[in-house]
C-alpha cells in the first residue's frame, strides 16, 4: 500500500478541473499548468525511484482487497512510462505557451490538457481491465477534443473518422472483457493471469487474446488498422501533434504488451507469432507510406507507424534481450518524436508551411534549428551514437539469437529507408535555396527550440549512456518476463 | 433466457455494422450507438443471468446475482453516453462546416 501511486493521475486531474475556472485568464492558466507540470515530473521520478529500491508499489483503492476492488500498480515498466509521459506532456506545454492561439487557449485547452495527461497516467498504472477500459476513455475523449481543437475544416472531416474508429475499438474493448469475465470471472489482470494458467480452454482465450490484440492494434496503430493515424495526426497544431506523436499509441503498445506479457502467455507460438507477423508488415508499410509523402508532419507520421512496429517486434521474439530493447525503444521513440513534431511546428512557424515543396534553405537563416533536427532525425534513423541505434541493435541481436532471419532482414531495410525520408526533409527543408521571404527569415525561433533542446539532450543522453539504461531496461524486461513476481506483489501471497 | 439475449446482441451487432457500413454520418452515429448497447448486453449475458437474493450481508439464499457486471455496465453506459453526446455534436459542427452529411463526399485530399 502505497499512496504515492495515485499521485501521478490524481494532480493532472485535479489541475484540470482548477483550471476550469481560470479560463479566461491566460497568465494564470500559464502559471498554475506549468507549475503543474514540473510536479508532475518531479512525482513520477520520485515514484519510479521508490519502486526501483522497493519493488513494485500497489494502491487498493478504498481498502478493498485485491481481487474485489480496484487496485494500481506500479511496477518498473509502468513508472518509467509515466516518466515519460511526464516529459512530454512538460516540453509540450511549454511549446504549447508560444504556439497555442491565445483564442484556443481561451476555450479549454490546458484543462483538456491534463485530463488527456490523467487518462495516460491512469492507463499505465491500473491493475484493473475494466478500470484500463475507463482510463482509455478519459484519455480518448480529451484526444477527441484537442484533435478538433481549432475547428477548421480538415480537423473536423478527420476527426469524425478519428471518433468513429475509437468507439468502435473502444466497444471491441468492452466485448473482449465481456468474454474474459465469462470465461475468468474476474477483472483484476493479476488475478486472471493467475485463473488463466490454471484453466485449459485453449481455444477461446485464443480467441479473446486476438479480439484485445485488435483492440489495442487500433489504438497503437498497427498493421492494417494504422489508415486512420496519418490523417488524423496531420490537422491539429505542432503542440498537439507532437503530445499525441509521442504518447497516445504507446499507450496502445503499452497495454499489447502488458496483457501479453501477462495474461496471454499460454501459447506463445500462436499469439506471440502473430504478433511478429504484425510487427513486419506494420514497419514496412509504415515506411512506405513515409517514403511517398511530401510532407513535413505527414512523414512523421508515417514514421510513427513504423516505429511501432519496431516495439511490438520486440514483444513478438519474446526474449528479455528482446523486451529490454523494445522498451529501450519506446523511451527512445517517445522522447524523439516529439521532438520531431515540434521541429515540424518551429518549421511550420518559420515558413507557414509543412509541404516540404515549399521549403528551402532553412539551414542558412536559422542553423540551430537545423542542426537540432539533424540530431533527432539521425537519432530515430539509428546512427550509432544516438539513442535509436542501441535501441535497434538490441532488438536485431535478439532476433538473431532466435533465428527470426527474416524479420531482422525487414527491420534493417526499414532502418535504411527511415534514413532516407529523414535526410529527404533535412534536404528539402534545409538545404536548397531559400524559399520563404527575407521577413521570414527573420521570425526569432529560439522560443521554440528552449522547449525542444532538453529532448535532444535526452536523446544524446540516452544514447551516450546506453550502457546502464540498457541495464535499467534488462531489469525492466525480466520483471514483465516473469508474471509471478506481479502477481505477488498485487494479491499479496 | 442467455440464448435469447446472445441473439438479441448478434442482430444489434449485425444492425450496427449495417448503419456504419452506410454513408451518411447520422447513421454511423446511430449504428455506433447500437453496437455499444449491444457490447453492455453482452457484458451482461456473460456473467450469466442468475436469478437469487442480492448479495448483502444478512440475505439467507441458496444463489446470489453477481453485482459486478451491472456496476461495471452502469459505468460503460455513463462513458458512452458521454461520448455518443460528443459525437453527435461533432457530427452537426462537421455537417454544418462541410454543407454534407455524405461520407463519400468528406473524404479525399481537395482542400488539404
Amino acid at each position: 500500500m502505497n499512496n504515492l501511486v495515485i499521485v501521478p493521475i490524481l494532480l493532472p486531474f485535479i489541475i484540470g478541473v482548477v483550471l476550469i475556472f481560470f479560463s479566461k485568464h491566460r497568465t494564470v492558466q500559464h502559471v498554475i499548468s506549468a507549475v503543474a507540470v514540473t510536479m508532475l515530473l518531479a512525482v513520477s521520478i520520485y515514484l519510479a525511484y521508490v519502486v526501483y529500491h522497493e519493488g513494485i508499489q500497489t494502491l487498493e483503492l478504498g481498502n478493498w482487497p485485491a481481487p474485489f476492488g480496484i487496485v494500481l500498480v506500479a511496477d518498473l515498466f509502468a513508472a518509467m512510462m509515466v516518466i515519460l509521459c511526464a516529459i512530454v506532456g512538460f516540453v509540450c506545454l511549454f511549446f504549447a505557451f508560444k504556439t497555442i492561439h491565445p483564442d484556443r487557449e481561451k476555450f479549454y485547452f490546458y484543462p483538456f490538457y491534463f485530463f488527456l495527461l490523467t487518462g495516460v497516467n491512469g492507463a499505465f498504472l491500473t491493475g484493473d481491465l475494466f478500470n484500463l477500459f475507463v482510463f482509455f476513455e478519459v484519455m480518448l475523449i480529451a484526444s477527441y477534443i484537442l484533435i478538433v481543437f481549432g475547428g477548421t475544416k480538415y480537423q473536423l472531416r478527420e476527426s469524425f473518422k478519428y471518433v468513429a474508429i475509437n468507439i468502435f475499438s473502444s466497444i471491441l474493448f468492452i466485448v473482449g472483457i465481456a468474454y474474459l469475465y465469462g470465461v475468468t470471472g474476474t477483472l483484476n489482470m493479476a488475478h486472471i493471469a493467475e485463473r488463466v494458467a490454471e484453466a485449459d480452454q485453449q481455444g477461446i482465450l485464443n480467441v479473446i487474446a486476438i479480439v484485445l490484440l485488435l483492440v489495442f492494434a487500433i489504438k497503437g496503430a498497427l498493421f492494417p488498422l494504422y489508415f486512420w493515424l496519418p490523417r488524423s495526426y496531420f490537422g491539429p497544431p505542432a503542440a498537439i501533434a507532437a503530445l499525441f506523436g509521442g504518447l497516445l499509441t504507446k499507450v496502445g503498445i503499452y497495454a499489447i504488451i502488458r496483457t501479453f506479457t501477462l495474461i496471454f502467455t499460454h501459447d506463445p507460438a500462436f499469439t506471440h507469432n502473430i504478433i511478429l507477423a504484425l510487427a513486419g508488415a506494420t514497419m514496412f508499410f509504415g515506411v512506405l507510406g513515409a517514403v511517398s509523402q511530401f510532407d513535413f508532419k505527414r512523414i512523421l507520421s508515417y514514421h510513427i507507424i513504423s516505429q511501432v512496429g519496431y516495439m511490438v517486434m520486440g514483444l513478438g521474439i519474446y526474449t528479455p534481450l528482446a523486451l529490454a530493447g523494445a522498451i529501450y525503444y519506446i523511451a527512445h521513440h517517445i522522447i524523439v518524436k516529439a521532438a520531431l513534431f515540434l521541429f515540424a511546428g518551429a518549421t511550420q512557424k518559420v515558413t507557414g508551411t509543412t509541404d516540404l515543396h515549399k521549403m528551402g534553405g532553412l539551414l542558412k537563416t536559422h542553423p540551430w534549428l537545423g542542426w537540432l533536427f539533424l540530431v533527432a532525425a539521425l537519432s530515430l534513423a539509428g546512427i550509432p551514437p544516438l539513442s535509436g541505434f542501441f535501441s535497434k541493435f538490441a532488438l536485431i541481436l535478439a532476433g538473431l539469437e532466435e533465428g527470426r532471419w527474416f524479420i531482422v532482414f525487414v527491420s534493417l531495410v526499414v532502418g535504411l529507408l527511415t534514413l532516407f525520408s529523414m535526410m529527404k526533409i533535412f534536404m528539402y527543408a534545409f538545404w536548397r535555396e531559400q524559399k520563404h521571404s527575407e521577413e521570414q527569415a527573420r521570425t526569432r525561433v529560439s522560443g521554440l527550440l528552449w522547449p525542444i533542446a532538453p529532448l535532444i539532450v535526452l536523446t544524446i543522453g540516452l544514447g551516450l549512456g546506453a550502457e546502464p539504461i540498457f541495464r535499467f531496461s534488462l531489469e525492466v524486461a525480466e520483471q514483465i518476463l516473469d508474471p509471478t513476481v506481479y502477481i505477488r506483489a498485487v494479491l499479496g501471497q | 433466457m442467455e440464448l435469447l439475449m446472445s441473439v438479441l446482441v448478434g442482430v444489434l451487432f449485425m444492425v450496427g455494422t449495417y448503419l456504419i457500413l452506410t454513408k451518411s454520418i447520422l447513421r454511423v452515429v446511430l449504428g455506433l450507438i447500437l453496437m455499444s448497447h449491444g457490447a453492455h448486453l453482452l457484458l451482461l449475458t456473460m456473467a450469466r443471468l442468475k436469478t437469487g437474493a442480492p448479495p448483502l450481508l444478512g440475505e439467507d439464499a441458496l444463489s446470489y446475482t453477481d453485482p459486478l457486471p451491472q456496476a461495471l455496465i452502469l459505468t460503460a453506459i455513463v462513458i458512452s453516453f458521454g461520448v455518443t453526446a460528443f459525437l453527435l455534436v461533432l457530427a452537426y459542427r462537421t455537417y454544418k462546416e462541410h454543407q454534407t452529411d455524405n461520407l463519400d463526399q468528406l473524404r479525399g485530399s481537395a482542400d488539404e
